[in-house]
């Protein structure tokens, strides 16, 4: 009898339990190697900063999370986590509207793809972190800045995702509508429309990256508040005990995030083949 | 003669680049024909059917349904195509209603809900067998019940006209030959008029009450360079004008016409002149320009 292998080879076939194993142990690995190099630094010098123990991470959750701060009376994981996700959310919530109409308008109607397309793709080249100065010299450091940034950084590539998508439908549905009666708003709304959505979906679970990046560097840079201006604050006090609670934390609302956008995906859109 | 003429097809050219496709095409399909096109690969036949129904734009000629000259696609003929016919964001039922949502003008209201569309629907999906798989989207039917599916889309519409493109094309044999049965009874049943065009000779034969046959292969006056010619039509049959069972498909004067119509339209080595076109059909229209033929 042929038996496929365990691991080894093109032809491989890992049983349930063992990927289950599998996908768990560069975690293991990673937390354990983290654990000796820890290890390792205090032995040679007891108050070292840069690979703070567990129990000194432990005490720096417990003052971020769930100690009152004395200055300002607020738990400060959570007031940066709300003052972050709302501008991530304005940014995004932003460029996804306005992406969603111009790419559905550019992807159905030709005249509309020769007007923008050109523009879109000269935007879609600037790198927004080049025009971060210009932004907050025109919107000043308060919230609209970072709106604009995070919008400027994510809107073009939903754009071009979405009008690629609303393209790509076939000529033969298009007619089909038409000759049911169909009008052209009737077209793009009810038989385009929805054939985009799961692709704007799958564009936005794409752009979060981008919209991180943009926010944490918009903070990093001005900000009073926020997740990534904590960790560029404590970074002055080498606090990595506050500094790796953060990212494993900025890390799990994006897995968060994601996983919601998946779900959307596979729930509201049953007649998607693709799910 | 002319009363009934539902489609009508005068000195229609059409062409991309260099390549002319269409080459003076002239038609004239009665009310309640069954009108089947074949003709080889590259001759024209979707494309002719792609300026039916108004996709494309004729260089030059006429196209009329029912004395209308035809505009960009709308309900004034139906289509059915090989794929992509059904909306897959759509069950079934809301496929087959679509049409009416859009004539109602409430197409952008998802709680509208007219009871007498909805029953007028289910009557078509029990028309085409598919009341079962009313709430099934499309990717969950077979390929031969999402054409099914498709016909009955169209039809709610009533379209003066009802154009398929290679309907059955991708269906397995069996399936097939039952579409094929299916579409034959709903014609004599509805009074249809079927512009149907397909590759298959065999399949255009049995179900046409009128064959056409579009081809490149011929000769006629314009000179020596008839390799580059566009499609013409070149034979016109009249077919008994009742459905048959499929058993005729064995049958030997069924499978000599099959032959001869091979020779006459499929066969490069064998081309007929422009005026000796097979073209028995009552309705035969054929309007030659001098430099076509001299005689």
């Amino acid at each position: 009898m042929m038996k496929k292998p365990l691991f080894f080879g093109i032809h491989a076939a890992p049983p349930r339990y063992f990927k289950v194993f599998l996908s768990i142990l560069p975690f293991i690995i990673l937390i354990i190697a983290y654990f000796i190099a820890s290890d390792m630094r205090h032995t040679e010098n007891p108050s070292d900063k840069i690979l703070p123990t567990i129990s000194k991470i432990a005490d720096g959750i417990n003052q971020i999370a769930f100690t009152e701060n004395r200055r300002t009376g607020q738990y400060i994981l959570w007031s940066d986590t709300y003052s972050s996700l709302t501008r991530l959310l304005a940014g995004m919530v932003l460029a996804i509207i306005t992406a969603l109409f111009i790419g559905l308008n550019m992807g159905a109607f030709p005249g509309i793809t020769a007007l923008g397309r050109p523009l879109l793709i000269f935007v879609s080249m600037v790198p927004p972190l080049a025009i971060l100065p210009i932004l907050l010299i025109t919107f000043g450091i308060g919230e609209m800045g970072k709106i604009a940034l995070i919008f400027l950084g994510t809107f073009p590539f939903i754009t071009r995702d979405v009008s690629m998508a609303a393209a790509s439908i076939p000529k033969e549905q298009i007619t089909k509508a038409l000759t049911l009666g169909a009008s052209q708003t009737a077209v793009v709304y009810k038989i385009i429309l929805p054939q985009v959505l799961p692709r704007l979906v799958s564009s936005i679970r794409l752009s979060l990256g981008a919209g991180w990046l943009f926010l944490i560097a918009s903070e990093a840079i001005a900000s009073t508040d926020g997740l990534g201006y904590r960790i560029f604050l404590v970074r002055r006090y080498l606090s990595m005990d506050i500094i790796i609670p953060y990212v494993l934390w900025i890390t799990l609302l994006g897995f968060v995030l994601d996983f919601l956008l998946k779900t959307i995906n596979q729930k509201c859109f049953r007649w998607n083949t693709s799910n | 003669m002319n009363t009934n003429i539902k489609l009508r097809i005068a000195d229609v050219y059409k062409g991309y680049g260099d390549k002319v496709i269409l080459d003076n095409i002239d038609l004239k399909v009665q009310s309640g024909e069954f009108c089947t096109m074949v003709g080889p690969s590259g001759c024209g036949k979707s494309t002719l059917l792609k300026l039916i129904v108004g996709q494309e734009v004729a260089d030059d000629g006429e196209i009329h349904i029912d004395g209308n000259a035809v505009s960009f696609p709308n309900p004034e003929r139906g289509i059915v195509f090989q794929k992509y016919s059904l909306f897959p964001h759509m069950t079934v039922l809301e496929n087959v209603l679509i049409g009416m949502k859009f004539k109602s003008g409430k197409w952008w209201n998802p709680w509208h809900k007219n009871q007498a569309d909805v029953d007028e629907a289910m009557s078509y999906l029990k028309k085409v067998r598919l009341t079962e798989a009313k709430d099934k989207y499309p990717h969950e039917l077979s390929g031969g019940m999402q054409q099914r599916a498709a016909i009955a889309q169209a039809l709610i519409m009533k379209p003066p006209v009802l154009l398929m493109d290679e309907p059955f094309g991708a269906l397995d044999p069996d399936t097939r030959e039952e579409l094929q049965l299916f579409i034959l009874e709903l014609w004599e049943k509805e009074n249809l008029t079927i512009f149907f065009v397909t590759h298959d000779l065999e399949e255009a034969c049995f179900l046409g009450s009128r064959l056409l046959v579009l081809s490149q292969y011929y000769i006629d006056d314009r000179g020596e360079k008839t390799a580059t010619r566009g499609g013409k039509i070149v034979a016109d049959y009249p077919l008994p004008k009742v459905a048959n069972p499929t058993t005729v498909k064995t049958n030997n004067t069924f499978k000599e016409f099959i032959s001869k119509v091979r020779e006459e339209g499929f066969n490069p080595s064998s081309r007929q002149h422009v005026s000796e076109f097979n073209l028995k059909h009552a309705d035969k229209f054929q309007t030659l320009t001098q430099s076509e033929s001299s005689i």
